[in-house]
């Protein structure tokens, strides 16, 4: 029997294939869809960074800065305020701790309960958020002013002492962060809890869990890719925040970010801001690195991606 | 102390530094690393302009030049917001000095409002004036401070013709004549001073100290009957200059050995409690709240918040010991593209009778004395003209001193160095 050529084959309804070469554009579009995002991470997020690393080696004074290769830089940046690092790094885990208590069972409630309504409550949880996070900040320094409607109040009725006072304080500072960051951390745990199967929760009824159990071993596990999200983007931006310090703060209160606008523009020292920055953000990505490691990168990484 | 003034006028180092005035900066400069044992505080001054390896143009080799032609008919003047007359009428509103200038000299100005603080609106120009380009503006105002002595230090302002003020040289005030920022006002025109003295709520310092219910000295700052309801300022200028003053120490002339003092000072203040918070322009807000009884401030705000009347009867207490008079000054950054036109309107507003219209609006120290009599007989304000805020005389002119102006930058970084962490701590 001879060899049937195509044209039998095709007559036959036997499918025929050409083996095709790759085509350049099956290859290239992966990288054709992510040029954008590379080209503006290479502009607006490596050469900014390259800069900063560069003008962080720089020695001198403003109109005389020289590139000298000076490490020195960091290392009077973490001497002179290693405390305050290590105060911003405290100041952001209780803020991040505090976030995740008020905000879950918030978004557990919306995620679970929520019914038909649920996206216009989160819309009443985020609404406050559309005005800028400055003027809310600056509008607790008149709520909670020593005499003011709230403290005042309070004092007149002879429930709080005389000198008591809330601004200016520790508290103060922690809690304004925490207030000003709780969206970050309500939307990763509700985008999670969201997605949770409902008839999981009564399969573990079915089966006799009762419903602290049901939450210990089905919806918790289920919901920590969004905690570690939430974590993670609470606890970045807390500890680089300076505003909240500033308004709301007193002595003893400052915080990383305001050290560096201070040598940023009273100082005019920009090596040493970039140098403190640079130690912030490697400090941040290596910890941040670690986290995920420990935890499974994708986990948190799908967190993050699905509330974006 | 009391001697301020004459000392400001008759200081022979000064007279030196104004005699020197052909000279450019850079040739002082040179003369000053020769001839260091004769060096005056002028020359020790310029040395600071002239840095080795610095690459920016100077403004100053051509400043004569480039003020010989026309003017264009256009300026631009970039100033502090609320710090123009303006006035509200059926067809909107008008500012009635900017309008006066332009029906006489034909020049439009566009008159602009970006600046809300020094450093972060230096930080904003740096950039184009380190390329030596028009930032935009032909006339800047800027506070004597950390600010200015940068603009100076690094060749980016202007040298201004000493020959094109008539009014300036008529009728500037002694206290913005000759500045010791600037000797012979060879690069600043003042706009306007003010002072930083003690704001007060007379309710609460009465029953926190109800012995002594009135606030009259700098180290009532440091009471400790006020504990946790002092206001101090979060800043390497007024916050120190003032303490000093406080100790008896004259800022202008004072020595490293006394600023560690008034560090110690400033630091036992923290440590003890007493001071409340370190504030920036939002100690208005803690004195209108009650946050503090007294605090640090600014002569022109306390006018403001009573005239707002939110709050009732805040005072405003120049020390018995001094207060730190500061000034914002018109000055023309390099790279200026109207130089006639700005300096035409920079003696301008030195006309007593336009003087007027200013200072009666702005409620600052005004520059212009003369414009005093203008505002009492012809705009029948005696309040403002009467003022002691706005119209000091010799004997409260007297009374108040400078900050101290940094000789280096090395100099300056001690100076932070030893402040900074009070704030920061």
């Amino acid at each position: 029997m001879s060899t049937p050529t195509v044209d039998e084959l095709v007559k036959a309804g036997v499918p025929v294939f050409e083996r095709r070469k790759p085509r350049l554009r099956r290859t290239a579009t992966p990288y054709g869809l992510m040029a954008p995002a590379a080209l503006y991470l290479a502009l607006f997020f490596l050469v900014p960074i390259g800069y900063m690393l560069y003008t962080s080696l720089w020695s001198g004074f403003l109109g005389d800065f020289r590139f000298t290769w000076n490490f020195g830089n960091y290392s009077f940046g973490i001497e002179q305020y290693g405390d305050i690092y290590l105060r911003s790094l405290w100041y952001a885990s209780i803020v991040t701790l505090l976030a995740l208590v008020l905000a879950y069972p918030v978004a557990y409630w919306i995620a679970f309960y929520g019914g038909k309504r649920k996206s216009m409550y989160l819309f009443l949880l985020l609404l406050p958020f559309f005005v800028s996070f400055i003027i809310r900040t600056v509008q607790w320094q008149f709520l909670l002013a020593d005499n003011g409607i709230i403290l005042g109040t309070l004092k007149d009725l002879g429930v709080l002492r005389n000198d008591f006072r809330v601004l200016a304080t520790t508290t103060a500072v922690v809690s304004g962060i925490t207030y000003n960051f709780l969206p970050f951390t309500a939307l990763p745990l509700y985008v999670s809890l969201e997605r949770i199967d409902k008839h999981l929760v009564e399969a573990g009824k079915d089966l006799y869990a009762s419903r602290v159990t049901t939450f210990r071993k089905v919806v918790w596990p289920l919901s920590l890719p969004g905690v570690f999200a939430a974590f993670l983007l609470t606890f970045v931006p807390a500890v680089g925040d300076y505003v909240n310090a500033e308004i709301l703060g007193g002595p003893g209160n400052f915080m990383i970010g305001n050290v560096i606008q201070d040598q940023f523009l009273t100082n005019f020292n920009y090596p040493v801001a970039a140098a403190l920055s640079f130690t912030l953000m490697a400090a941040l990505l290596v910890g941040g690195s670690i986290y995920a490691k420990v935890l499974g990168t994708e986990d948190v990484t799908t967190g993050a991606a699905v509330r974006a | 102390m009391t001697d301020r003034k004459d000392r400001l006028i008759t200081d022979p180092a000064l007279l030196r530094g104004l005699a020197m005035r052909r000279m450019s900066r850079r040739d002082l400069f040179r003369y000053a690393g020769v001839g260091a044992g004769s060096v005056s505080l002028a020359a020790i001054l310029a040395a600071c302009g002239g840095q080795p390896g610095q690459t920016t143009p100077t403004g100053t080799d051509t400043g004569s030049s480039i003020f010989a032609g026309q003017p264009n008919g256009t300026v631009n003047f970039g100033n502090w917001p609320l710090y123009i007359d303006k006035e509200k009428r059926a067809d909107g509103i008008h500012f009635p000095s900017l309008e006066l200038f332009t029906k006489e000299t034909g020049i439009e100005i566009n008159y602009t409002t970006p600046i809300n603080d020094n450093a972060e609106f230096f930080g904003k120009i740096q950039p184009v004036l380190a390329a030596g380009q028009y930032t935009g503006y032909d006339i800047i105002a800027i506070t004597n401070g950390d600010t200015l002595n940068q603009l100076l230090r690094l060749d980016w302002l202007v040298e201004l013709p000493a020959d094109m003020r008539p009014n300036f040289d008529q009728y500037a005030s002694v206290a913005v004549r000759d500045p010791a920022y600037d000797p012979g006002n060879r690069f600043t025109m003042a706009w306007q001073s003010g002072i930083t003295g003690i704001g007060w709520d007379p309710k609460l310092v009465a029953e926190l100290r109800p012995d002594k219910p009135e606030i009259t000295s700098v180290n009532d700052l440091f009471d400790p009957a006020f504990k946790g309801k002092v206001g101090m300022f979060g800043d390497t200028g007024d916050t120190p200059n003032l303490t000093m003053v406080g100790l008896g120490i004259e800022p202008e002339t004072s020595t490293p050995d006394q600023w560690r003092q008034a560090a110690q000072v400033l630091e036992q203040q923290r440590d003890d409690g007493v001071v409340r918070a370190y504030y920036n322009q939002n100690y208005t807000n803690a004195l209108s709240n009650g946050d503090v009884a007294l605090t640090m401030a600014w002569s022109g705000d306390i006018y403001q918040l009573n005239a707002e009347g939110d709050v009732e009867g805040l005072q405003f207490s120049i020390p018995e010991e001094g207060a730190i008079i500061w000034t914002d000054n018109m000055c023309i950054p390099i790279g200026v593209e109207n130089p006639v036109d700005a300096i035409t309107y920079m003696d301008f507003v030195y006309r007593p009778d336009v003087q007027a219209l200013i200072a009666d609006w702005v409620n600052y120290i005004s520059p212009v004395p003369a414009a005093r009599d203008i505002i009492l007989n012809e705009l029948n304000d005696p309040t403002v003209a009467n003022s002691p805020l706005v119209f000091p005389d010799e004997e409260d002119l007297a009374n108040l001193h400078s900050y101290y102006v940094f000789k280096t930058p090395e100099e300056q970084q001690e100076w932070n160095g030893l402040f900074q962490p009070i704030y920061q701590g």
